[in-house]
């Protein structure tokens, strides 16, 4: 599969023109052009230290003090997963889905029977697993109904088996929910499993903005996986075997 | 198999291959204190009291130096029966409470403050830091100057030596408080309300229960030294006449009541930091 460029879309979630970011005069991001459209699932690759994490901070608008200029257009309604699940401990498992939410316990009850966790709204978070933790994140953020969702590698600390369980729940949900995604992640065959739309970000800028039109669900044993997968590597700067 | 034969047998068997496992799956070295002992804390307490009364009933202990434990109990007895115990106590307890509750009121939004503008820790922190290191005795002459030598005085002498452990503890505490829960309240679009509800407030507990802690013993302890040097009323007073009087088991008596108000106080603030702070996984659990 020969992997081409995205046309422009005229009504973008997420719109970035030419977006600088940068610490100590030292530029992490030159001048990003990106859009999402809504419903699109886009994983974000590079290698470590390359700005994937700056990047996500910029769209959450959690870089109070980043040097910084460019426009940045996102929704009001979006949310964060983040790579530890971030509970609050002296917070039971319904109200850290809730939290900040008013009148939402009913909400909260039918997203955790979603996220495979009905029967433990009244746990605290360290009597939960790490699996079980982050699907209560991710149960916090996709509550909200948001227009945008952004992870920060979500799953890095999950063994193997919990990591696919979470892919098909993270796909499935986001089919349901239909918010723009952005996935940030260091992991080639987690960024094919999922996303519509790969990007690799290497030096400042995107090096890569590819779609993905491979049938689902996705089977790492077709060989045009194979070939994407071969192909995103040796983007990344790996050999690929 | 029957009952009576298992019976009385198998408890024993039970017991002992217990004992054998932990044995030999007992390599790993516990490193906690273990389960927690019923009654426990009471336990030195009782221990003071059972050599007190033992000293006294050998001799050991001189009457002249330290009542005996029945002498200090005829003094209660006493005291009660013509109402003064009762008196002073309330008294006592009146001012106590009046300037637990509106000291730690005043500490914890002082530490709020500081804790959570700049200008309100640069107006805040100094001044506490001040009458923390200023004794209370050398602020009494001046406060009542100021305010007189009625209730007031008192009310405020306990006020201003209880927000200091409260506004201490409660802000190191906050201070402490994970950013990245800060940063989780942000992408939450958490009012500043909400924030101080969701975050702030249980991230600090644990140092505001540590400093209140020292707060309920504190009240209890400032109380003495108003009601010593200026009261008609009170536990203070009443222990310091009868050092006047050369009364002993009065003053023993009166440190009793105190002593018993420092180990209620302390437990009745370990019974509510047992229920706020159930979800913690901790060494004492
Ligand atoms: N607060 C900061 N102050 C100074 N430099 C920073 C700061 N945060 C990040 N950087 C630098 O910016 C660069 C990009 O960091 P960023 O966290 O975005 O990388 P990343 O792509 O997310 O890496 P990783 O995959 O390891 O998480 C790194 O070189 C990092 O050292
Ligand atoms: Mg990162």
């Amino acid at each position: 599969m020969a992997p081409h460029t995205v046309a422009v879309n005229p009504n973008p979630v997420v719109r970035t023109q030419d977006l600088y970011r940068g610490f100590n005069g030292r530029t992490i991001l030159s001048g990003l052009d990106l859009h999402i459209q809504r419903g699109e699932f886009v994983a974000l690759l590079g290698r470590s230290g390359s700005g994937k994490s700056t990047f996500l901070k910029a769209l959450a608008e959690l870089d109070h003090e980043v040097e910084g200029s460019g426009t940045l257009d996102v929704p009001e309604n979006r949310s964060v997963v983040f790579q530890d699940a971030r509970l609050l401990p002296w917070r039971n498992v319904l109200q850290n889905v809730t939290l900040g939410l008013a009148g939402a316990n009913d909400a909260g009850r039918r997203m955790l029977r979603e996220v495979g966790l009905a029967g433990r709204e009244n746990s605290w978070p360290v009597e939960l697993s790490g699996g079980e933790q982050q699907r209560v994140a991710l149960a916090r953020s996709l509550v909200r109904d948001p227009d945008l969702l952004l992870a920060d590698e979500p799953f890095g600390a999950l063994d193997a088996l919990t990591r696919i369980k979470m892919h098909a729940l993270l796909r499935q949900l986001c089919a349901r929910h239909q918010p723009a995604v952005l996935l940030v992640t260091h992991d080639v065959d987690e960024a094919i499993t999922l996303a519509d739309r790969i990007l690799v970000l290497e030096e400042g800028s995107f090096i890569e903005d590819l779609q993905v039109d491979l049938p689902e669900p996705r089977d790492h044993g077709d060989p045009r996986f194979g070939q994407l997968r071969r192909h995103l590597l040796s983007r990344l700067g790996v050999a690929a075997h | 198999m029957t009952l009576i034969a298992t019976d009385g047998f198998k408890p024993q068997q039970a017991a002992a291959a217990n004992l054998q496992n932990r044995r030999r799956s007992g390599a790993r070295v516990r490193l906690g204190p273990g389960p927690a002992i019923p009654f426990g804390l009471q336990i030195g307490s009782l221990a003071l009291l059972v050599l007190w009364t033992l000293g006294s009933a050998l001799g050991l202990i001189d009457p002249r130096i330290l009542s005996a434990p029945w002498t200090v109990l005829d003094a209660f007895r006493q005291l009660i029966a013509d109402g003064r115990l009762q008196d002073h106590f309330g008294v006592s307890a009146y001012r106590a409470v009046t300037g637990l509750v509106i000291g730690v009121a005043i500490g914890t939004v002082l530490a709020i403050i500081a804790g959570l503008s700049r200008i309100g820790e640069a107006l805040i922190d100094g001044p506490i830091q001040i009458k923390r290191a200023v004794p209370t005795l050398a602020l009494i002459p001046l406060l009542m100057l100021w305010f007189g030598i009625g209730e007031e005085m008192k009310i405020i002498t306990i006020v201003l030596a209880v927000i200091v452990p409260i506004y201490i503890h409660t802000h190191n505490a906050l201070r402490g408080i994970d950013n990245r829960y800060v940063e989780l309240s942000e992408t939450l679009n958490l009012s500043r309300w909400a924030f101080i509800r969701e975050v702030v407030l249980p991230g600090a507990m644990p140092g505001f229960l540590l400093g209140l802690r020292f707060a309920v013993t504190l009240c209890w302890v400032s109380l003495v030294v108003v009601e010593q040097i200026n009261a008609t009323s009170g536990l203070g007073y009443m222990i310091n006449l009868a050092r006047t009087y050369g009364q002993t088991e009065i003053i023993i008596a009166g440190i009793v009541v105190y002593a018993v108000l420092g180990l209620a106080s302390d437990a009745a603030v370990r019974f509510i930091e047992r229920r706020t702070l159930s979800w913690r996984r901790t060494l004492s659990q």
